[in-house]
């Protein structure tokens, strides 16, 4: 039993882990209408980050307002530069130049860094471990990820859900022609938008990095649960990608405990009941 | 999609005589580089009945390429190829059909994301299970042709065999762009409301599109089985699937010759690219960009 | 270092552009002796694997450079192809070495999904391949060839030890946890074996899908298992990653950790306190003294200013089996019949401690007991003495 509980304490750290990944993901989806496959690459370049800000400095906590502001600005030079002409493009070419970006940020971490593995270390602060029932001890960083993580999600939800900003973003991600009724920049919402779901991102990849250690590659598979995330919870719906990560996470992680051939799958096949279900998504107001 | 003139299947012809006479005057490795750019050319070809002629952007393709490959491991040794290339069409019209419905329940952006996810489940079948052999990839043996084919034989008739099959694909596609069909599909890549209202049933005939090029890529993958014999869960990752979409890009969206083209220019692309750095990633990238921000009309488009 | 060309560039690039046609109408078949022998090494440059598929060639070359450059009496070029650990590029890629650059022997490769390609194009035009990582079992097993040697390992072998090892301390159960793939299947059966020898059992084998590193829902059902210890087979970040997570959960008074030695390979610095007195069994490890050992050691690092690893050591020791095969043959690499059996009567002088090759083309070896301590993997015993794959199923045609 106390295995269990373990398990859905598991399930719950990763499944808040890619909220934060996906949450970004739904709003760039939702209110501009571009697709990113590179999404999972703003995650390993998160990671890179705490990477490389801990070991410069020694202290592991500044790697989180780094990956912040760093995705923050990040964010808001691709959306200048890049993203914004995506948008009046075909799907194709969007697939293709996020996909060209995949390839590109990962020669760029190989020239920068390397392609070896890398641990980051858990703050001092943090590391010791917390005892659970049935012999089975928790991490405290695992812990404060999970807190961290809860917090974010609490900020967001009450930022989209409260602020005028929010509400603007709420209705461009319905309707992206509300917005300029509304008297707000489009531009303005559009680069505001994207540069938060870059730092989500990025703060996602530096809080894993001490729980997985960074190596190349290490996005692709978020992007394909994020993906899955956002459809389940439905295109551009904070509350719905807060739900369906969640449900993700712990379909993922029971999957691997007890049919670990079939954890992959498992996911994949969820979605499609949904799809069956609901096609546009559990939590979309169509 | 425009369909090529008689004056430009004589380019075209000119361009199949070449390689059929490659074993006159080439050496192995060139004719088996050859054949990887013609099961490149097949797969493609497959998913540009979807994109260019119905507008529909998958990344579950490589998928049903992998599927076909396989089903010539899961048969067993043996088997003749008049068993394994309907049974490899057919398992992936199969897993295309049942794709196919839900997927195509979505649109746009949802389409992408839920192809991409489903593409992925195919990996994950023959990547985590036993199913196909497990994660490392195995060999197979290649199914049996009328003759015995020889060792040193094998780089010419693979080559010519590839040939074949490549342009009874692109023939079948042709006729079939020129029907009802091909002019129906064109109309919802155009405007798929619009089709809906004059009372076209815009689900079956996407549905119809997505099975048909599946099938296809099924057989791609299959040539691909026989050609190397050997499949690995690699065959059915989504940057598979992105590459392929690469070369219709590169080879022009609007033309149903123009993934020939781009999977010969980017088989080229990489084999010069190889030669020149280990990077390769930054050579794949490189001609990404160029074939979006440069080439818009992809080389087929390139006299007009 | 000698001989280490990337190919001329533009005869590269013109051959081709041109499809070949002047390229290969002027390839006229080059195997006279006396000419360059070019050698394939087909290895990752590039991703996960790339740093030992560096420490492989540097150590290739290494050797080659004591021979002057020359084996078999013949000027050794080394061409090198980036294998980028991706078995759907493997056939091309060997078609690339074997087609255009007219390699005559092979070596590569550490991915064991891409070594398969490998094995199959020597199995079938019967060029020599010199292993000198993958260790997958059906290379020197079911698919055993003349023309297929390893101077590595076999997945079977460091596992099998480390089960000994321990059914001797006098554990009698214990759970292995791995990736889901071949070689941590093969380990699973070695560890398994290695039990049973000394009358312990293996009672469960847990998994996860390569290459996660989310070992948590693994971890939280170990204590449920009512074992006495657990071994466990993983390699660079998965390792690190796992031996942390490991201590994490408080599992090491409890339960001890010991694996294949890859769990502490290369990685100890950044697994840190975690590792302290983790044991592992692997055929190298700090501290193995033998005047060859130690020379090798100075000599790697003055060329390439690191360590010496095991990957090192193995590629090192390809170079000296691909050396004796064909020095038996006078520099011809077509006779691979004289090749194997040079190969299979010589007594290989290894950093690792002299080994043999068995009749499947396996190294018979110690596999030596080790322990993390400071930062290093000290060898304190022996798992097993000239341990054998068991070579299952191969019958050399």
């Amino acid at each position: 039993m106390g295995g269990f509980l373990a398990q859905i304490l598991n399930g719950l750290q990763y499944g808040l882990l890619l909220f934060l990944i996906s949450s970004g993901l739904t709003l760039i989806f939702g209110v501009m209408g571009v697709i990113n496959l590179a999404h999972g690459s703003l995650f390993m370049i998160g990671a890179y980050l705490a990477y490389v800000v801990a070991g410069l400095t020694g202290q592991f906590w500044l790697a989180l307002p780094a990956a912040v502001v760093g995705g923050l600005v990040f964010g808001a030079v691709l959306e200048r530069g890049l993203f914004r002409k995506f948008r009046q493009r075909e799907h194709l070419d969007q697939v293709l130049l996020t996909f060209a970006l995949i390839l590109l940020f990962e020669e760029a971490r190989a020239a920068l860094i390397d392609n070896q593995f890398h641990a980051v270390p858990v703050p001092p602060a943090l590391d010791f471990s917390v005892p659970v029932i049935g012999g089975f001890a928790y991490s405290a960083y695992r812990l404060a990820v999970l807190a961290i993580c809860l917090a974010v999600a609490g900020g967001m939800v009450a930022f989209v859900e409260r602020t005028r900003i929010g509400a603007s973003i709420r209705a461009a991600a319905e309707n992206s022609e509300m917005v300029d009724l509304l008297g707000l920049d489009a531009r303005l919402i559009h680069t505001l938008v994207f540069a938060s779901g870059t730092a989500l991102a990025m703060l996602a990849g530096a809080l894993a990095a001490p729980l997985q250690s960074v190596y190349p590659g290490m996005g692709d598979g978020f992007l394909i649960l994020s993906f899955i995330v956002v459809v389940i919870g439905g295109l551009g719906s904070i509350a719905g990608a807060f739900w369906a990560a969640l449900l993700v996470g712990m379909i993922d992680t029971l999957g691997k405990v007890y049919l670990p051939e079939m954890a992959g799958i498992a996911v994949c096949g969820m979605m499609a009941l949904v799809l069956l279900w609901r096609p546009s998504g559990l939590f979309s107001r169509g | 999609m425009t369909r090529l003139s008689t004056k430009g299947h004589r380019w075209l012809g000119l361009g199949a005589a070449l390689l059929a006479s490659m074993p006159l005057w080439a050496a192995p490795y060139y004719m088996q580089l050859a054949s990887s750019a013609l099961i490149a050319a097949m797969f493609a070809l497959s998913l540009q009945l979807l994109t260019g002629g119905a507008g529909l952007v998958s990344l579950a393709h490589a998928g049903f390429f992998g599927l076909g490959a396989y089903t010539v491991y899961l048969l067993g040794g043996g088997s003749s190829v008049f068993v394994s290339v309907p049974a490899a069409m057919l398992l992936s019209g199969v897993a295309a059909t049942a794709i196919g419905r839900l997927a195509l329940r979505t649109r746009g952006f949802y389409f992408l994301m839920t192809t991409l996810a489903f593409g992925q489940m195919l990996f994950f079948l023959f990547h985590d299970t036993s199913l196909g052999g497990g994660a490392d990839g195995v060999f197979i043996a290649r199914p049996g042709l009328i003759w015995a084919v020889t060792k040193s034989a094998r780089p010419t008739v693979f080559l010519l065999l590839n040939l074949a099959t490549l342009s009874l694909m692109y023939f079948s596609l042709w006729k079939l762009m020129g029907t009802m069909f091909g002019q129906a599909l064109a109309g919802i890549r155009v405007n798929e409301d619009r089709m809906r209202a004059m009372g076209h049933d815009v689900q079956g005939l996407k549905l119809a599109a997505f099975i048909v090029s599946g099938a296809l890529a099924g057989l791609a993958g299959h040539m691909a089985a026989l050609t190397d014999a050997f499949v690995s869960p690699e065959l059915l990752g989504w940057h598979r699937s992105a590459e392929a979409l690469l070369m219709i890009l590169l080879g022009g969206l609007g033309a149903l010759h123009g993934p020939i083209l781009g999977a010969f220019a980017l088989t080229l692309a990489r084999e010069l690219g190889q030669s020149i750095t280990e990077r390769q990633r930054l050579v794949e990238g490189v001609v990404i960009l160029a074939a979006v921000l440069l080439l818009r009309r992809g080389l087929a488009g390139w006299r007009q | 270092m000698p001989a280490m060309s990337r190919r001329s560039m533009l005869e590269g690039a013109l051959g081709g552009a041109l499809g070949g046609a002047t390229a290969t109408l002027l390839a006229a078949p080059a195997i006279a002796q006396g000419a360059t022998l070019k050698i394939g090494l087909m290895l990752p440059f590039s991703g996960t694997f790339a740093a030992l598929g560096e420490a492989i060639a540097a150590a290739f070359a290494l050797y080659l450079k004591e021979l002057d450059g020359k084996m078999g009496g013949r000027i050794v070029e080394l061409v090198r192809v980036d294998d980028e650990s991706d078995p759907a590029k493997a056939p091309s890629n060997v078609n690339r070495l074997l087609g255009r650059e007219k390699a005559e022997a092979l070596v590569g490769t550490v991915h064991s999904g891409v070594v398969m390609a490998l094995v199959q194009a020597a199995r079938e035009q019967q060029i020599p391949l010199i292993i000198p990582n993958a260790g997958n079992v059906a290379a020197t097993r079911d698919l055993c060839s003349p023309s297929v040697f390893r101077s590595s390992f076999s997945n079977w072998q460091p596992a099998y030890g480390m089960g000994k090892a321990l059914a001797a301390k006098g554990v009698k159960k214990a759970a292995w946890v791995t990736w889901e793939y071949a070689a941590g299947k093969e380990s699973a059966e070695g560890f398994g074996d290695g039990l049973r020898s000394g009358g312990a059992e293996l009672t469960k084998v847990l998994t996860l899908p390569f290459p996660e590193t989310n070992f948590q829902p693994l971890l939280a059902q170990l204590p449920g298992l009512k074992v006495d210890a657990v071994g466990s087979f993983f390699a660079g970040g998965g390792a690190i990653q796992f031996v942390k997570d490991y201590a994490a959960a408080g599992l090491r008074d409890k339960l001890p950790l010991c694996g294949s030695g890859f769990l502490t390979e290369g990685v100890l610095k950044a697994q840190g306190a975690a590792a302290e007195g983790i044991q592992t069994a692997l055929h190298y490890g700090d501290g193995i003294e033998n005047p060859k050992n130690t020379a090798f050691r100075a000599a790697y690092k003055t060329v390439t200013n690191r360590d010496a690893d095991v990957y090192a050591v193995q590629g090192y020791d390809a170079a000296q089996m691909l050396a004796i095969g064909l020095a038996a043959t006078k520099g011809d690499a077509s006779a691979v019949k004289d090749i194997s059996a040079a190969i299979r009567a010589a007594k290989i002088d290894s950093p690792r401690g002299a080994f043999t090759v068995s009749a499947s083309h396996n190294p018979v070896q110690t596999i030596w007991l080790r322990e993390a301590k400071n930062g290093e993997n000290r060898v304190i015993g022996v798992a097993a003495e000239s341990l054998a794959d068991p070579g299952t199923g191969c019958k050399m045609a």
